[in-house]
Order: structure tokens, then sequence, then C-alpha cells
């Protein structure tokens, strides 16, 4: 094993249907018109001494390290700023090059630390290389001059520091901050040789606009910029490409190594989905994986107000199996089940789902996408054909219109985010639907077009209102209807959307989105000529989330926004593999491939590969297993990789469910919330420590790969299988690519796809099978999958969560950049500086109203339950709108949360609660009550020996 | 009561020079006065012209205590101390040509009737008349290259953005007047700014540009006023907006201070801080006229290359070309400076030697002491010898003995001169004005300072010469653009011509 050494090419490609030839130090090459000639020789096999370029930035041309001559050319111009033209003859190395060279490193070097040997940079500083590769042996000005040597270092932010004494000046962080990231954070100060990076308006890091994304240290040629891994740890050895673990754009990371210490993450140019780019999480925040809370040895108790008994692997197994064999003897075969997670990989996901089925012999099996996407794929397959959205992500490159609904893409998907924001400097408009004044509304250089921010819970009215506009001003593509979509269906639709009840003006009153700002947003839409909608689960966690969905898929087909690049519904998911969960038949009624559980041919198919009877039924969804257990019949369950105490709905009613099972089995890499009501704790294995594939937002199929061996002994894989042997059916499989080739044979859309062909490929978007050999980007070209494109009605109704003078403010529920999900992770990590507790969003006029202040404890209670956190006073959110996010159990924001959900697929109602907000004293009697058992539900029974 | 008329120059220089004290002077005696820019002729300034009788009679320099005489002499016909008759007489007007600055001095800047009045807007109407093509075809053959130190041809620059694809070009002007010893631009946007207006709208029409912006430094408040004036002015009379003159054609102008930085001349650093960012220079290609302000193409010209298109569309190419020499063509608003007799501004064809300027124009210097060196084209301009005065003011004639032109400001310097100190303030100049993007740029003009100190202070400095022309030789082929690039100038000419200041200094 290596260090994966990534080619910089110094300037970014450029794609040209005309090529031009010309001939670097006599080598003959041929590249597209518009290449620079510094990326021409890299091509032609020349190495130019840079230090400024980089091929992930746009030429700059400061360092002037790159001159080079040109035949009957005057001077000599920098090779990253000057194109490759026809006939060209170039010479990168003369002796007047040398000496110029000589003389710029020179100067770099009479102001730069002479520190090489101690310094953190040592072995990969692009500095030191220069300054080897032009041969400086000499610093004629000497070292007492005029330097920036006693600059003082910034090590103010957790993962990195800045040292201003090493800084060249290159721009390269200010550059990756503006072009990579768009965030705008850094500058160059002052001028001439006072230059330096300031972050803001010269601040610290921590304190400054700076997101912790990475890009800026990545780019730094030296130790200006670095990670305070490799400061502590030194220079990885090796590598491997691996697939983040955190939120659904799946981005690709070299996981730099020495032995088996993580030194660092860094993201990967080739990785399609992020092209070399990352955010705080993916990139800083892997700590929770060494983190001393992880539990490395599995527990059992027989009762949960017992301390936690440390058992071996064999006695877990054994006692679980021994088990749920009772309570399937005792009461029935369904009366347990499990619950996969999207958190772990396609493979493991795939092999829950087969326990479940094939060993327990039932369909109770779900996942939490049934609390976030099941919409997704309800509404997509019902009107295309495919649950899963329709592009990629390089899509976004060619869209000239995006519309962002219920979705916060600078803090839930921030790597994605970054290309919109690109493309969005590039011209494309904004559309912005959401309560909240998102990031994206105004940004540095970014500003939406307009923000309809609707009241919350009326998503429907509001895309349909959409789809009014589109009708009666004639902005539908009549060609694309005719050739691609259900006439009767199309005709239905159109008379039903066109009724003035649904117009803009009839629906202000209940959205409260202005008439106009509507129509000229779906003008805006439908004129394009690339239209595409971007969403997130403030499309899907309402009442009415799947016809939400379907009415995003509707005004996409009405306007013939589908089938192409730029285009498309994309569903953003929220974690790394909530696509794959899905895709791997973790829901209850559907096999692998979205097929239903009660097709014959489907299930014979499985029956004949697994060697024993499915059951036909549909099992139990997870609010269903919960409200069975209640009812007492549902008596053990087996939940690998979810919190669903805290992430599910009403938390008081999980509770009870909890409660009333005789067998919980949680599965985790630490005792999570759920945990406190589990008998047996099987400790779970991170990203780092196994192999599989994770399938990201746009279908993308990517590998994780193993680089430490699982601290428990067991990656999770295998002890899904351990599992099933000690129930008597036996799953053999020596590796996860075994898996996969089972998942292939069985699932027509994964027919391609093997480890082999993702190790050649990189990464594959699924369907994959002799029709798209290599995946499918876009879909629905041509055609739709389903046959005709399917439009579907979409009557807005109001949810049953109203405000009244109880509850009269609507909470909406979101997250932020630094945390993720319920922060099992992230807040093990040190992410929380940015985010240590959850607070309240509160308009001004509302807190002014109650007589809260900004950072007042307040009391926020809804009929399910109250819980007491703290106010942030905004006008992010409007009046009658409140917003806080549920990264942290001490909040508990699902105790207020109901039990309301989705009509088509239970996904909850999370984004609509009717509350009220009063001021309190601080954390309610029912957090102390919960912190209190949270703590006594997690004793661990000390080894006898340390007992003595 | 007595009703006489005077015209006093208003321009800043006038100003410095206790024009406002004078001007109060003669409200007092309720004398009417219009205010109009500089003649030019700075050591007579202020300048006050008094209509009489047998015309207009100038007297200057002028005191606010001289003005009771003044009138007196002015309506009596008696003789005054400061009486220099008809000031176009003034041999130092008469041996000029003046095209650009024609009007400057005579006219009331403020005033679009009175720059039609004076024959202004003649090549305007021409170029609406003739069309885009034409007006390039002109620029072209009169030869006219920009004068903001450059001297690329103009016509190559307008007819390259002409040719440019975009939905909105950009007509900028340069007026970031910042070379050491030069006004011309000041000058001309107090003394008559419609003639730039004019220019802009000119290279408007001949590229499809539509809006122009005038980037003038913020030291020069008087200027920026009486631009902002102009533009309203020709605004409220249809000279700017939607149509111009009555044409379908759309031009406005807007007028912008700069940031206080000599780097913002360089055009690349004024587009970027007319966007409103760090005034730092960009890498070319692309060049601004395929991407320029905002990424649409646009023109950079000097404030002296648009204003001699109003006289080039008016007269003719051929007839500007008819002036000069060689391949410098038209005239030259030449700015003399420094310790110098006749210090002001000289408008003339190209092709005096400088021995002509200094010596005979400018009457040699002032203190009376020997001429040791010029400095032409600001601060990274060569010095020359007296051995040089015989160079004509030519580009070419200037770039073969290593000099150059410049913005035409000439800075004479006396025998009293520390060379190596100048070569050292051309490196701090850079320092202090580096906008830091470049390396050797950044950090070589500091250890350039740092190298010359050295050279003064200590004994046996042939390693260091040898290192200060390395230095140079970076400097000058590897900088991104003419600051650090032109640093050289300065630095190697006062090494070459007078090696003797460069030996240690006993402190």
């Amino acid at each position: 094993m290596s260090l994966i050494q990534e080619i910089d090419f110094g300037t970014p490609v450029r794609h040209a249907e005309k090529r031009v030839r010309l001939t670097i130090d006599g080598k003959a090459i041929e590249v597209p018109e518009g290449t620079s000639i510094m990326r021409a020789a890299m091509l032609a096999g020349v190495q130019v001494p840079k230090l400024c370029a980089t091929d992930t930035l746009n030429a700059f041309g400061s360092c002037r390290l790159c001159l080079v001559e040109i035949d009957g050319r005057p001077g000599t111009p920098a090779s990253c700023t000057t194109p490759a033209t026809e006939g060209l003859s170039v010479r990168t190395q003369t002796d007047r090059l040398k000496k110029l060279r000589r003389g710029v490193m020179e100067l770099y070097i009479s102001d730069h630390p002479l520190d090489c040997l101690t310094c953190a940079a040592n072995g990969d500083c692009e500095l030191q290389d220069m300054a080897g590769a032009v041969g400086l042996r000499d610093v004629r000005y000497g070292y007492t001059g005029e330097n920036h040597l006693a600059d003082t270092k910034d090590e103010s932010n957790p993962y990195f520091t800045y040292d201003p004494a090493k800084c060249i000046v290159c721009s390269r962080c200010v550059r990756a901050c503006e072009e990579v990231q768009g965030t705008f954070a850094l500058t160059i100060g002052a001028r001439g040789f006072g230059s330096r990076v300031f972050a803001s308006a010269d601040e610290k890091f921590l304190e400054s606009e700076c997101v912790s994304c990475g890009a800026c240290v990545q780019a730094c040629p030296t130790a200006t910029l670095i990670e305070k891994s490799v400061i502590d740890i030194g220079q990885p050895e090796h590598s491997a490409v691996t697939t983040c673990a955190y939120c659904g754009v799946g981005c690709t990371f070299k996981a730099e190594m020495r032995g088996e210490e993580v030194v660092r993450m860094v993201p990967h140019k080739d990785g399609k989905a992020n092209h070399g780019h990352s955010c705080v999480k993916g990139r800083f925040a892997w700590g929770y994986a060494q983190h001393k809370d992880r539990i490395l040895k599995p527990m059992i108790r027989g009762n949960v107000t017992d301390p936690w008994r440390e058992v071996s692997w064999d006695e877990a197994f054994a006692y679980t199996a021994s088990e749920f064999k009772r309570i399937q003897g005792r009461y029935r075969r369904g009366a347990i089940g499990g619950i996969s997670s999207s958190r772990c990989t396609n493979e493991e996901t795939y092999l829950v789902q087969k326990l479940v089925r094939h060993v327990f012999g039932n369909n109770n099996i779900d996942t939490c996408a049934r609390v976030c996407h099941s919409p997704t794929g309800y509404g997509l397959k019902t009107t295309f054909g495919t649950s899963a959205g329709t592009q990629d992500f390089d899509s976004v490159e060619q869209a000239d219109v995006m519309v962002v609904i219920g979705a916060n893409p600078t803090d839930g998907h921030p790597v994605f985010a970054s290309r919109m924001k690109k493309r969005l400097r590039e011209g494309a408009k904004l559309i912005v639907i959401d309560p909240r004044r998102i990031d994206l509304v105004r940004m540095p250089h970014v500003e939406a077009a307009y923000h309809l921010a609707l009241r919350p819970g009326t998503n429907v009215a509001v895309l349909t209102a959409m789809a009014h506009v589109i009708v009666n001003e004639h902005l539908v593509d009549d060609r694309f209807i005719a050739e691609r979509c259900d006439a009767d269906t199309f005709a239905e639709w159109a008379t039903f959307v066109a009724d003035p009840s649904r117009g803009p003006e009839a629906t202000e009153p209940l959205t409260s989105v202005p008439a106009k700002a509507l129509r000229e947003a779906a003008r805006l839409y439908a004129k394009g000529p690339n239209s595409a909608f971007y969403y997130g689960l403030g499309i899907t966690e309402h009442s009415q989330g799947t016809t939400a969905v379907m009415a995003i898929a509707n005004l996409a087909m009405a306007t013939g926004n589908i089938g192409r690049p730029g285009v498309g519904v994309n569903p953003l998911r929220g974690q790394n593999n909530v696509q794959g969960a899905c895709d791997m038949g973790s829901f209850p009624h559907e096999l692998t491939g979205y097929r239903h559980i009660s097709e014959a041919p489907t299930r014979a198919l499985f029956e004949a590969a697994w060697g024993g009877a499915l059951d036909k039924e549909p099992g139990l969804r997870i609010p269903n297993m919960l409200d069975s257990a209640v009812d007492g019949h549902f008596k053990g369950i087996y939940i690998q990789g979810e919190d669903i105490l805290q992430s599910d709905p009403n938390t008081k009613h999980v509770q009870a469910g909890l409660s009333a099972m005789e067998c919980v089995v949680v599965h985790d890499l630490f005792l999570n919330e759920t945990a406190e009501y589990a008998h047996v704790f099987l400790p779970g294995s991170t990203f780092l420590e196994k192999d599989g594939t994770f399938t990201n937002a746009e279908r993308r199929i990517q590998r994780v790969r193993k680089v430490m061996a699982p601290k428990t002994g067991l990656a999770d894989w295998e002890v899904t299988l351990a599992l099933a042997a000690a129930m008597g059916v036996p799953m053999p499989y020596d590796h996860p690519s075994d898996v996969m080739a089972e998942i292939a044979a069985l699932t027509p859309t994964f027919a391609g796809v093997s480890f082999e062909k993702l190790d050649a490929l990189g990464s594959i978007q699924w369907p994959c099978n002799e029709k798209a050999p290599e995946g499918t980007p876009v879909m629905h070209i041509g055609g739709f999958v389903r046959g005709k494109g399917n439009f579907v009605l979409t009557e807005y109704i109001p949810t049953d969560e109203k405000t009244g003078p109880r509850f009269p403010l609507l909470l909406t529920t979101g997250r932020i950049l630094s945390q993720y999900n319920v922060g099992a992770q992230t807040r093990r990590t040190s992410n929380v500086v940015w985010h240590q507790e959850d607070r309240l969003e509160i308009h001004p006029h509302d807190a002014e109203q109650r007589g809260i202040r900004d950072r007042d404890w307040v009391k926020l209670a809804s009929r399910a339950g109250t819980t007491s956190l703290r106010a942030c006073v905004t006008d992010r959110v409007a009046p009658g709108v409140v917003y806080t996010t549920f990264h942290h159990p001490d909040t508990q924001a699902n105790v207020v949360t109901t039990e309301y959900a989705d009509w088509a697929t239970g996904c909850p109602e999370y984004k609509v609660t009717a509350v009220q907000v009063s001021p309190s004293n601080g954390p309610s009697e029912w957090q102390a009550a919960y912190r209190k058992h949270a703590i006594e539900s997690r004793q661990i029974e000390k080894p006898v020996a340390a007992a003595e | 009561m007595n009703g006489l008329r005077a015209r006093l120059s208003h321009d800043a220089a006038a100003l410095a020079l206790g024009g406002r004290s004078v001007a109060r002077a003669l409200r007092e005696k309720n004398v009417e006065i219009l205010c109009v820019g500089s003649r030019g002729l700075f050591w007579l300034e202020p300048l006050l012209e008094i209509e009489t009788s047998g015309g207009w009679q100038a007297f200057g320099p002028v005191a606010a205590t001289d003005v009771p005489t003044i009138l007196d002499a002015a309506r009596n016909g008696t003789p005054h101390p400061l009486f220099l008759g008809n000031i176009q007489d003034h041999p130092f007007l008469k041996a000029q040509t003046r095209l650009t600055f024609a009007r400057c001095g005579t006219v009331d800047p403020s005033s679009l009737d009175a720059y039609a009045h004076a024959g202004g807007l003649v090549g305007l109407k021409h170029a609406l008349d003739v069309g885009p093509a034409k007006i390039i075809e002109e620029i072209a053959a009169s030869g006219l290259r920009g004068r903001g130190g450059a001297g690329f041809p103009a016509a190559v620059k307008w007819s390259g953005a002409a040719a440019a694809a975009g939905d909105e070009k950009f007509v900028v002007c340069n007026a970031d007047e910042g070379d050491s010893g030069t006004y011309a631009d000041r000058m001309l946007m107090e003394g008559d700014p419609f003639l730039l207006i004019e220019g802009m709208i000119i290279a408007g029409i001949a590229i499809a540009g539509t809006k122009g912006y005038v980037y003038i430094r913020s030291e020069y408040p008087h200027a920026i006023a009486a631009m902002r004036r102009a533009v309203e002015n020709a605004r409220d009379h249809g000279l700017l907006g939607k149509s111009v003159l009555g044409t379908y054609h759309v031009f406005d102008i807007e007028i912008r201070a700069g940031a206080g930085s000599y780097v913002c001349g360089e055009e690349t650093a004024l587009l970027e801080s007319l966007e409103g960012k760090r005034g730092q220079v960009r890498a070319k290609p692309p060049l601004p006229v395929h991407c320029g302000l905002f990424g649409k193409p646009t023109i950079i010209n000097n404030v002296l290359t648009f204003a001699a298109a109003p006289t080039i569309l008016a007269h003719g190419g051929a007839y500007y070309q008819s002036f000069g020499r060689g391949r410098s063509r038209g005239t030259m608003p030449i700015q003399l400076a420094g310790d110098i007799r006749y210090g002001g501004l000289f408008e003339t064809a190209f092709g005096p030697t400088l021995e002509t300027l200094v010596n005979d124009i400018g009457g040699g210097t002032r203190s009376g002491r020997p001429v040791r060196a010029v400095q032409v084209g600001g601060p990274l301009g060569a010095y020359f010898p007296p051995a040089l005065f015989d160079t004509p003011f030519d580009y070419e004639e200037f770039t073969n003995r290593g000099g150059l032109l410049g913005h035409g400001g000439i800075v004479v310097f006396n025998d009293t001169v520390d060379m190596a100190r100048q070569a050292r303030f051309a490196m701090e100049f850079c320092a202090i004005e580096s906008c830091g993007k470049c390396t050797p740029c950044r950090i070589g003009s500091v250890r350039g300072m740092e190298t010359i100190d050295r050279i003064l202070k200590e004994d046996d400095n042939a390693g260091r010469i040898a290192l200060l022309k390395d230095l140079c030789d970076v400097m000058k082929s590897g900088s991104l653009c003419a600051l650090g690039g032109f640093v050289p100038y300065p630095v190697l000419s006062a090494l070459e011509h007078f090696p003797e200041d460069f030996v240690r200094r006993c402190l």
C-alpha cells in the first residue's frame, strides 16, 4: 500500500471541439483549444515548476515560476495563463528561464522560515519541492530583511491552523474559498509585502465566515493552512479511496493513514459526486470513530433497569437468538422484526432485510428512510416509474433555473450546494420556496430571484398554484407531453389545476405567498430553458409529502424538464446510504429494486436463491411496530444503526413501544438513546472498518473501503451473519463483494454491478445492466421508465395539525452545517464548537409578544409534549413560524412532534407542529427526568476483577 | 459699477497657488468672473484675464493684493508689472500645437453650450453619421496610440472590442493619473470635460458599448466634481442617455472615484476596482477587449486617448496623422515638472528633443543649478542624463535608449540629486504601491530597497550590485504587470548613468 498521489495538471480541463497542436520541449501534443500551456506540458509529460497553479482553480498567474519561452514571441509568459495555440513551439527549460525561476524562488525563501525538518508539511510541501526543482542553492538577500517570520499563528479552528509566517500569498486558499466552496470568507488583506490571508475582516478563523470545508487547507501548497491531525501525527504513508459516511452527497475521500491511524481525510479529485471538494463533516469530523464513548464489546442485560454486562460475541449471539426464538415460539413468528440503517452499507442493509425475511420468516423490516424520503420513492415511482432522483449532480452545471424547495443545501448538502452556487454565479436563476430564509436566498454573489416564504404545510397548494399558472398561461411543453406523457392523465390534471380555486390568488390566504411573486416564479421555471427541482425533507415530511413529490413531478413533466442534463427532479437525500437502503429491499412491502413482495415471480427468484419460502404479505412499518408493541403483539426488534428514540416523532410513544418489548437489540457505535431500552447491545463498526458500498442521492454506487480492522473484532455485516447462524439459518458469504454479487443476480437494475467494475470505473449509477453497462447518469431519456409519464391530481388538503389559541405557532425543524442528524457522530467531534445546543428560532414580533429575548430559555409545547431550549430571535423565520434543529438529545425536539404522517408512506409530519412558546427557567422536568434515566440506563457493570 | 469681466482659472493648480483669494478679491470689486480651466502655464498661475477694450489682457501670477492695481491698469490701459498681454501670444503657448487642449482655459467647463460654441461635438456628429466601421477606420488612419503609457494602437483595441461578441460592452476611461509630474488628465477633466465625454461616446458608438465609466483617482476631487457636473449637464441636454443627440444610440457615463492605489491605474486592476473588488492585477489573457469589466468586452483608454478622438473625427484621421514622426503620430501634451523654470503643459507634435523641451521650452532649472537628470514617463520611467538629451520625444526613440514616454511627464532634477536614493525611491514606490499579487513585485521591491540600503552602507558592493541587476531582471521579466516590470527602468538607468552614486556613504 502506498499513498495515492493525484496528478496536478495545474489548470482545469478545457472542453472544446477544436483541438490545437503544439510542441513543448520538442514533444508534440494535441489539446483542446483553450488549454493552458502548463496543462498541455503536463499532458506531454513535461512538468513546469509552479506554485500558485492547481487544476481545481482557474489560472491566476501570480507566482511567476511557470514562465516559459515561446519561439517568435517576446518575453517569458506564464504557462498557466497562456493558452496553447496552433503551431506554438514552447521551451520550458532554458538558461534564461532557469535564472529567472531561481531568482523568484530566492525571493520566496528570503521570507520563509527555514524550519523544513520540523515543519508539519515536511514531505508534502510544494514550496520545498519547487526550491528543489529550480535548484536554489543560495539566498543572497540573507534572512535579516523585512519578513513575516514573527507573525502569529491562528489556532482557533479545531481542525486546522493558519500560520502566516509560512504564507507565500499564492491566493490558492482565497480562490478555493471563492471558486470551489463559494463562501468568500477569505481575502488577501493589505497590499504589497504586507499582503496576507485574512479570514473575513482579519478575524480569527473560528470567528470568521469560514465554514471549515477544508478547501483552503487542501489548496495550500505549504504548511500555512494545515490539518492539526497532520501536525500531531505526521505525514501519512498509505491511503485508500472510500466514501464519506455523512450525507447523501456521497463524497469520495482518500483516507490517508499511518498504520491503522487515520491522519486525515482528503477529498478525492476523481470523486464523481464531489470532484475533490468536501465539507466540515466529511473532511474533519471523523474523530467519533476513535471516541471514548464507543462501545467495543457486546453487552446484554435481563432488564433495562439493570446495568449492562459485557459478554463475548458468542454469548451475545446465543442470547439474542434464544430470545428471538423464545419470543417467536411464545407469541408468533411476526412478533419480531428489524430496522436496517441508511448509515450502513448496501451489503449490510441487504443482509438485515434478508435476516428478517429469510431467518425471522416475516417481512417486519423497515428503515429510517421511512421517516425521511419514503414519499420520494412512492411519488416518483407513481409518476415516472423509478423510486429515485432523475439526474446526476453534474447536471446542475447545465441548469438555467433551480427551484430549491424544502431543502437547505448549504447546511444539509454543502458540497452539492457549492456546485449550485458556482452555477448560480455563472448566471443561473434561483427560486427558493421555504418558510425560512435559508442562506441560499442571499449570500455572497448568490441571490434568489424569488423567495416564496410559504406557511409550513402548504407545499402542495403552492406547487399546484405554479401548475395553475403554467397551464393557464400556456407555458406547458405540448410536444413533450404529446410524445412522452399519458394524454388522459395530463388532460385531467390540466383541467384540475386550471380551476381558479387552485390559482395563486385563491390560495394566497392559505400559503402566505404573494400571488404576483408566485406567478413570476412559475413563469421563470417554465421558461427555463433548463429548469430543475431540488428538494429535501421540507417536501416529504408532511401529511401530504407524497402529494408534494408528485406535484413536483407533474411540473417537470408539464414543462418538459425531464430526461436530459440540466433539468429533472432531484431529491437531496439525507443520509449517506438512504437511497441504497431503499434500493436494498428495506421496506416491508418491497424486495430489492422496489419489487412488491406480493409479486410471485419476484418472490420465487429470492426463494430459489435463499432456499426457503417468503411471506407474501408486507410486514410492519416502524410506527406500526411501535403501535403493535404498545398493544402487546410485537416483542422483539433488531435495530442496526438507527436511533429511533431520538429521531422518530413523538418520543413518548417510541418510549412506550420500546418499553413494551421483551428483547430490543441495538447494533450501534454508541449507547444511543434507543439503547436505554435495549437488552442486547452489539457494538458496531464505522465506515473505516469495513468493505462495502454506499449509494448516494444521484443513484451512484460507490465503494467503502476498509482501512483498519474492526475495533470490535467484527464488521456489521459479519454481526448480522453471525446472528443468522445463531438462529440456525447460516447465510454464507466470505466478503461483501459476494453479497453484491447476489444483489446483482437478483435485481435487474443492479445486474451489471460488481466490486470489480466499481474498482474499474470508480462508481456506477444504477440502473446498470445490459442496456446500460456503465450505469445511467440521467434517467428517463427518450421515455419514462414506466412508459408514459403519469400526471397525478394533487388536491391540497390541510394537515390536521392546526394552530389554535393553545398552540398558535407552527414549528418546523431542520439541521445545521456542523451537525449531522441526531448528532451521534458529530456531537462526538470538535464540531460542537459551532453548535453546542439546539436553539429555537423565533421572529422578533412573536418573541416580543411573549417577552422573550435572545438566548432566553423558553418552553416549547405541543399537544404531544413539552421541552425547553434557548431562543434565537431572528427574522429568518416569518412571524407565526418557529424553527429548531434536532441534533441534541437534551433538547428532544421530537418530544413535541406529533404522530401525524404522510397519507401514502407513513413518513412523519416533522415539518409542521402547532406549538406554543413561553418563557421558562431552564430544562423541563421531563428533560431532567430523561437525563437521569439516560445516565442510569447506561451503567456498565464493572468486571469482577476490577471490583475487588 | 465698472462691469469688468474676468477669466480666472479654477484648476486645482491655480487654486493651490491662491486662486480662491484672488477670486474673492475680484468679487469684492464686483468683477464678473468666468471660471475656466488652466492654460497650463503654471508658473503664471493664478492667471487672470481681464476683458478690455483692447481684448483679453492677462496678468500673472496674481495675488489677491494685486487685484486693485490690476483692475486699475486694465481699466486705464496703464502698465502693470504682472501684465502679460494677450496670453494667446505668449511664446510658451504660441510654440504649441494644441489639438486636445485647444479649448482648455478659454471656455466655461460646466457649459455644454460653451463647448459646442467653441467647436465641440463636431467629431461626434460626424461619428454618428458615418457609423462604427468608419470611426475605427479614422482612428486607425490617425495613428493614435494609447496615451496612458503603453502606446498601444487605439484602433486595434477598438476594433477588437467591436468584433467581440457580447450582449453588453463597456467603455472605461482610465483617469487614475498617478505618475509623478503628470497632470494632463486632471487639467483636461477640470478645464474641458465635455471633450472626454464626446470622445467616450464616439468610442461607445464604435464598439456598440452603451455604458462608460470614468475612473478618477480620489486625490482629484476637483476633477471628480467637474466630471460629475459635466455628465449631469450632458444628460440634461440629451448628449448622454437613452438617445445620444436624438439618435438611437444609447450611452451613459458613470464617474467613479478611485480607491487610492497607484496600481489601480493598471487597466486590469482598475477593472477589478470598478467591480468593487480589491485592486489587484489580472493575468492576461483574456484581454479586456474580450473579457473586461464584469466579464464583458471592454475598451480601457486613458483620458487623452479618448480626448483625441473628437479631433480625429472632426478633421479626419489624416489630419491628426500629419503631426508627429515615425510611428508616433499626432500631438502629445507634455507635462514639464520638477526643477524647471517654465513648468506646465506643452502640447506639441511628437518629435522635439529633450534638449528642446527641457532647456528651450522649459527654460532650464528654476533653481538655476545645472540639470543632472530627467525622468520621463513617471516613477517607472528611466533617468536620462543630459548626454541623452538629443533623444526626440518619440515612443520608439525612447524605447531604443532604454526609456519610455509613459504619460508624457518630464521631471527635471538638478545636480544635488542623489541617484542611488532615486533608485531606492523607485523600489520603495513599488513596494508601497504593489498590489501584492506577483512575487517579483511583492517581495522583490522590498529586497530591492534593502539591497540598495546595504550598498550605501557597506563597502565592496560588486556582489550586491550584481544581485540588484539580477533582481531587476527577475522583476522585469517576471512581474505580472508594468508596476514591477518597469521599476527596473529607473533603477538600472540610475545605475548605468550614475554609477558614482552607488557607493558607501559617510554617515
